[in-house]
């Protein structure tokens, strides 16, 4: 959020550095008439001095305000979780909570440079980012806090894409494609002779990680011609608009956006169509889209009390199935919840997965991680 | 008489007051000189970081390629640094945006300068320059949700996310530059040369066409020249409305990403500091100020070309 701040603001600045320019081309013509009298140079004097000790008082004054902040950050896909989490925590007890997004691999970037509390992940944490923490004597806690299926969409008025397999969306998608593959009619013959538009997550997200390793196979490998955002609202948007487009999302996203996308279903092994639904996600019957989410921890903050009560906060499993299902992920099973509070509690650090994703977890291999590596 | 109450020039050296008052004028020389270099340093700091960490760049990437490469994929699996996707999108949205400002913003300066009574132009003038306070992102999404689907219903094909929409778009944002800065000029012809055109018999257009635009010349080129570089440095507008996917099309009607739209991406991700993806920022952030420096060039050349002297 406050990446985007900073660039609205310099594309303003600009605004105003362009009217200097024009008057420099212009080439206005200044002439200081009257020199000044002493009376003025006087007055200059003590403006320059007010002046200056009006910054030397703010400079000192600044610093003062330090306040019990966690600091959220991470996945954009996590983010609805996230913002709900913190909004609900704020308003019980009074605690500021900020929620950054800057995806996954950015969220873990700064997660493991100390910066913030805790992050949320698309997807396990990786062995560099493991290692990156480890350099910096962070130990951290995983916790699976929901289920997501990741949905492929079109325009709503798009009659032909119903039912995909995997190796259509591989077709599509797999680093060969790039500058081939830009007609429907060279993913199936059936489909009919229009160009192909595709929208998707960008490469900082967790969702693109996930989505590249379930549809071509390899994690954080795919064509690079598409329109690659780490803002999913510019998926909703650009497929919403074109009767071509197909892209890829979190399932939140979707639900948000019924009335404007429609969900591709995708074909099973055996052959039956699955759509992406919270239903389908959550019974593992919706494959190979389906995935968990993580919220990681930094073990040493919670000895920050603010941190702790915020930990236990997300682990209630009243707030944990509520707001998830509010926001439109699948919620994990009560059990889930006492043994993730059981986890903060012993302070079991580390990851259940050996770095990377795993494709087909269901939610009860996720209580079993959260159990196993108790 | 108060005579002997003004000090003489000996006493106002006695009292220190002519040494108080030459320190003062050399420290502010001195403060105004470095003020005066601050915008010379901050230039130069940026081309000598624009050009250092671009050169490791091209030390990975051959020259040729990097401008004559057609698919521009940095971050992904098959790594492509073709900057033509890029380049022919920004050039296709200045020049749309010229097509849309050149005509319609001299026409409006034309007018404004010698055909509108003052009143109107008092009120024409401000409800113009109020376009320039717009914020770019509120262009941006206007192109995306109010522009674009009104246009879909005219135009067959029109992507939701198009180069088309901003084109126009940013033709009205610079709009203002161009009628402000070249009626300005125009305003700046003596009434001499429109008084002796007249006496000569000319007419009200011919004297606006043939006397006040050649007259104005060097400052209507450098109108055109800002708003063309302007064209090619904005960012917001296109990063919103046209797309995030470097796409090599002719047709405007289709998305894709330009140069500043890429550099905004690649900004707000967190790419690893020195790694090849970093570097692209630099070189395709040289290849923007080569060009914004082209056209600055080229407007200084004009501007002493044609320029007229009263």
């Amino acid at each position: 959020m406050t990446q985007l701040n900073t660039v609205k603001t310099t594309s303003h600045n600009r605004n105003f550095l362009f009217k200097l320019v024009s008057f420099e081309i212009l080439r206005v013509p200044m002439a200081f008439k009257a020199k000044p009298t002493s009376t003025q140079e006087h007055l200059m004097n003590r403006t320059i001095l007010s002046l200056s000790l009006a910054t030397a008082l703010t400079t000192v004054a600044l610093p003062a305000a330090a306040q019990e902040v966690v600091k959220v950050d991470g996945s954009s896909t996590v983010f609805p979780i996230s913002e709900a989490m913190a909004e609900e925590f704020q308003i019980k007890t009074g605690t500021r909570v900020t929620v950054g997004l800057s995806g996954t691999g950015g969220g873990f970037k700064k997660f493991c440079r100390g910066e913030t509390d805790v992050t949320g992940a698309s997807r396990p944490i990786r062995d560099i980012e493991i290692e990156l923490c480890n350099e910096n004597g962070i130990e951290y806690i995983e916790l699976p806090v929901a289920m997501d299926g990741l949905a492929n969409v079109v325009h709503p008025d798009n009659d032909w894409a119903n039912c995909m397999t995997v190796d259509e969306l591989n077709t599509i998608w797999e680093p060969e494609a790039q500058g081939k593959i830009d007609n429907w009619n060279q993913v199936r013959d059936s489909f009919p002779d229009r160009p192909l538009r595709l929208f998707g997550a960008g490469t900082d997200s967790g969702t693109y990680d996930y989505y590249t390793f379930a549809i071509t196979g390899t994690e954080h490998s795919s064509r690079g011609d598409f329109t690659a955002t780490e803002d999913d609202n510019v998926t909703v948007q650009g497929v919403s608009s074109d009767v071509n487009a197909l892209g890829f999302l979190g399932l939140a996203y979707l639900e948000e956006n019924r009335s404007r996308l429609k969900a591709v279903a995708i074909e099973q092994e055996d052959g039956s169509c699955v759509k992406p639904t919270i239903e389908s996600a959550g019974d593992g019957s919706y494959q190979p889209l389906a995935r968990p989410l993580f919220m990681y921890i930094n073990v040493e903050r919670l000895d920050r009390p603010e941190v702790q009560a915020y930990a236990d906060f997300m682990m209630t499993a009243e707030n944990g199935t509520t707001l998830v299902r509010e926001v439109g992920y699948v919620p994990l099973p009560d059990r889930a919840f006492s043994l993730g509070r059981e986890k903060v509690a012993n302070r079991v650090t580390g990851t259940y997965f050996s770095g990377g994703s795993e494709v087909g977890v269901s939610i009860d291999d996720l209580m079993g991680s959260s159990a196993e590596t108790n | 008489m108060a005579t002997n109450n003004i000090p003489t020039a000996d006493d106002l050296e006695r009292s220190g007051f002519v040494m108080r008052r030459r320190i003062l004028d050399r420290a502010m020389r001195v403060m105004l000189f470095l003020c005066a270099a601050l915008s010379v340093f901050v230039t130069t700091a940026i081309v000598v970081i624009l050009v250092r960490e671009s050169w490791q760049f091209f030390q990975q990437v051959p020259l040729l390629e990097f401008l004559t490469g057609t698919q521009w994929t940095p971050v992904f699996a098959d790594a492509q640094f073709g900057i033509l996707p890029l380049l022919s999108a920004t050039v296709q949205v200045a020049f749309l945006a010229m097509i849309i400002a050149i005509p319609l913003g001299t026409i409006m300066a034309i007018y404004l300068s010698e055909y509108a009574p003052d009143a109107v132009r008092e009120t024409m003038k401000p409800a113009l320059e109020m376009l320039e306070a717009v914020p770019t992102v509120v262009y941006g999404y206007f192109a995306l949700l109010v522009m674009t689907p009104f246009l879909q219903k005219f135009i067959p094909g029109l992507a939701g996310i198009n180069l088309l929409v901003p084109g126009i778009i940013l033709g009205i944002m610079i709009l203002p530059y161009v009628v402000s800065v070249s009626e300005d000029a125009m305003r700046a012809v003596p009434n001499s040369l429109r008084e002796g055109a007249y006496a000569l018999g000319m007419s009200r257009w011919q004297v606006a066409l043939r006397v006040v635009v050649p007259g104005a010349l060097s400052g209507i080129t450098a109108a055109y020249i800002l708003g063309m570089s302007r064209a090619v440095g904005e960012t917001m507008v296109l990063a919103i409305a046209a797309g995030q996917n470097p796409n090599l099309t002719l047709d405007p009607r289709e998305g894709a990403a330009t140069i500043t739209a890429y550099i905004v991406q690649m900004a707000l991700g967190d790419l690893p500091h020195g790694s090849l993806a970093y570097s692209t920022i630099f070189s395709t952030g040289l290849v923007l100020f080569l060009i914004t420096l082209l056209f600055n060039v080229i407007g200084f050349y004009l501007r002493r070309r044609f320029r007229e002297a009263y």
